[in-house]
């Protein structure tokens, strides 16, 4: 599944992280994945929310630089090997995954890994079983919510 | 017992000075008025004529001259001769990455030999003196110009360039070596190579440094003289005027001795540009009275000192400026380079659609000069994977040391970061303790 991620630049030095999450925290918006890039100046938090657009218009109202990026979500089961056939698939159609990173899913038995690769619909083709697209996500009653998870 | 390279220009008395000034004047104008389409529109739209300017006072009528107009001119639109006439052309760092072009004839190639091997022998220095020239060679013109004046005075002159300090050193105790020309904060960085390499400076000969291309305080020529146990004299120039040896400290070392015979200087009210008398600061400006290829008149150094004109106790009676007391533009030099705050812009407004705020920062460690330039990342160049962000670097610190002639370090900060005072950024941080 295709979803928008956040990515906001965070400087390398203390409280700044703290910052941007205080002003999560003030507008109620829960995150539902997060991971940070680092090197030796500068930050990347990459994060999921729910209604990514209306963070993005917050954050940069806050004075943060905020990019908006289409990333792929995949369901992984809990057990040895369940990730590697699903980047398997996707080495060997010749799509790079330039960063990934995984959290626990709300049951126990998966969890949801997030990856940014050079070409989406290629790579959301691969994933889908017989090269369909993806159903829209919908939750236990059939509706289809306005968050990812 | 004094000695001067040329005793009668150094020491005239104030009267004849003022005559000779006063003439060559009228001729440059005249020349100028005749044979250089820039100036003379610019005198027309003042509604002058060539004869207006007959005394030295009438220099007053006479529009400046700025570095804008060297830009708005670039290349040679400034030059007074045909190009069979030059025989050289120097630059140096323009406001925005246009470089500022200079053009000699032979006969200024002349002049400028003979003002640098009279800074050279006021800096007490003569034919027995073996020079080592670590300014840049190139376009830049300090190197060159040192070269040719000790070259005119006969002394033995080692063309080094800058860098390699470890060969500076060996070859200056191997030479004997009893003059270093290079910028001050050089000269403090070869004391400190020495020290670390433990060779005692004392045992060179080096017995006098002819220092410029950047502003130093009497603290700084204190911590100079007591490190390499030499006498280290200011020389000042710009390539704009001819280079290196517009004027120099003597052994008095107090103040620098400008060659008025040939670079008429003027001190004015840098907001106003009303002329102001002898003893009070302002921005000195500069009327070039014998030069051919390019003649400037009443150019606006943007260097900011006082003018002194008593007799000196080494018996020049040359006017004499303060060491540089500061820039009336936001100029910088770092490394003996000039730099523009407004270059860095023009750098990153090529990379992006909007120019990101940004600072430079300067520091002084181990005597070196650092440039650093902070870039508040705007949305547009902000990339959500690292290898994003440190190409956006690489491909700024590139540009920048293209465009500066200096290189830089770059870091990406978050937008807000930089302090702004009235809401606009604090452009530049000068934390060197000169």
């Amino acid at each position: 599944m295709i979803i928008h991620q956040l990515s906001v630049f965070i400087e390398n030095q203390g409280g700044k992280l703290a910052e941007v999450l205080g002003v999560l925290k003030a507008h109620e918006i829960n995150i539902r994945a997060m991971a940070v890039a680092d090197t030796s100046d500068f930050g990347i938090l990459r994060i999921i929310v729910n209604e990514p657009e209306k963070v993005q218009h917050i954050l940069r109202g806050a004075g943060f630089t905020v990019k908006v990026t289409p990333v792929l979500t995949i369901l992984v089961t809990d057990q040895p090997g369940s990730l590697f056939e699903q980047v398997d698939r996707l080495s060997a159609a010749g799509v790079n995954v330039e960063y990934v990173y995984a959290f626990a899913a709300t049951s126990a038995e998966t969890a949801r890994v997030v990856l940014k690769v050079d070409n989406l619909p290629l790579a959301e083709r691969l994933l889908n079983s017989e090269g369909r697209p993806a159903d829209p996500y919908q939750d236990e009653t059939g509706t289809v919510p306005n968050f990812y998870w | 017992m004094n000695t001067y390279w040329n005793k009668p220009a150094e020491t005239m008395a104030r009267e004849e000075m003022a005559n000779v000034q006063a003439g060559r004047l009228k001729e440059i104008i005249a020349r100028l008025y005749r044979q250089q389409p820039f100036y003379r529109s610019k005198m027309q739209t003042e509604g002058l004529l060539a004869e207006d300017i007959v005394t030295l006072a009438d220099i007053e009528k006479l529009p400046f001259t700025t570095k804008q107009d060297m830009r708005d001119n670039y290349p040679y639109g400034l030059f007074a001769v045909p190009m069979s006439e030059i025989i050289r052309i120097h630059a140096s760092s323009g406001t925005t990455g246009r470089p500022t072009v200079v053009g000699y004839t032979k006969r200024d190639i002349g002049i400028w030999s003979e003002v640098a091997a009279r800074s050279l022998v006021s800096a007490g220095l003569s034919r027995q003196s073996c020079i080592q020239v670590a300014y840049g060679y190139g376009l830049f013109t300090g190197g060159l110009g040192i070269h040719y004046g000790a070259e005119l005075l006969g002394a033995s002159v080692i063309p080094i360039s800058s860098g390699n300090t470890a060969r500076q050193i060996m070859l200056m105790k191997d030479f004997g070596t009893t003059a270093l020309a290079c910028t001050p904060s050089y000269a403090l960085y070869i004391a400190e190579t020495m020290r670390e390499m433990g060779i005692d400076p004392r045992e060179t000969s080096l017995k006098a440094g002819i220092f410029g291309a950047e502003p130093w305080s009497e603290r700084m020529r204190l911590e100079i003289e007591a490190q390499l146990g030499i006498k280290a004299l200011d020389i000042y120039g710009l390539s704009e005027i001819i280079g290196p040896g517009v004027a120099i400290e003597c052994c008095v070392q107090d103040g620098l001795h400008v060659h008025e015979d040939h670079f008429y200087p003027e001190i004015i009210n840098p907001l106003t540009g009303e002329v102001l008398p002898d003893g009070e600061k302002g921005e000195l400006v500069l009327t070039t009275l014998t030069k051919e290829g390019m003649p400037m008149v009443r150019y606006r150094t943007r260097d900011l000192t006082v003018l002194y004109r008593e007799k000196c106790a080494c018996g020049r009676t040359l006017v004499r400026m303060s060491k540089v007391l500061g820039r009336s533009d936001d100029m910088l030099i770092i490394r003996g380079v000039n730099v523009f705050p407004s270059q860095v812009e023009s750098v990153l407004l090529g990379i992006g659609e909007t120019s990101p705020h940004y600072q430079l920062i300067i520091d002084r460690k181990d005597n070196l000069d650092f440039l650093t330039v902070l870039v508040e990342v705007t949305d547009e160049m902000f990339s959500d994977e690292v290898r994003g962000l440190e190409e956006l670097e690489g491909k700024i610190k590139a540009e920048l040391a293209s465009v500066l002639n200096v290189s830089a370090a770059v870091r990406l900060v978050g937008p807000k970061t930089i302090e702004r005072s009235e809401g606009k950024a604090k452009r530049v941080i000068d934390k060197r303790q000169l």
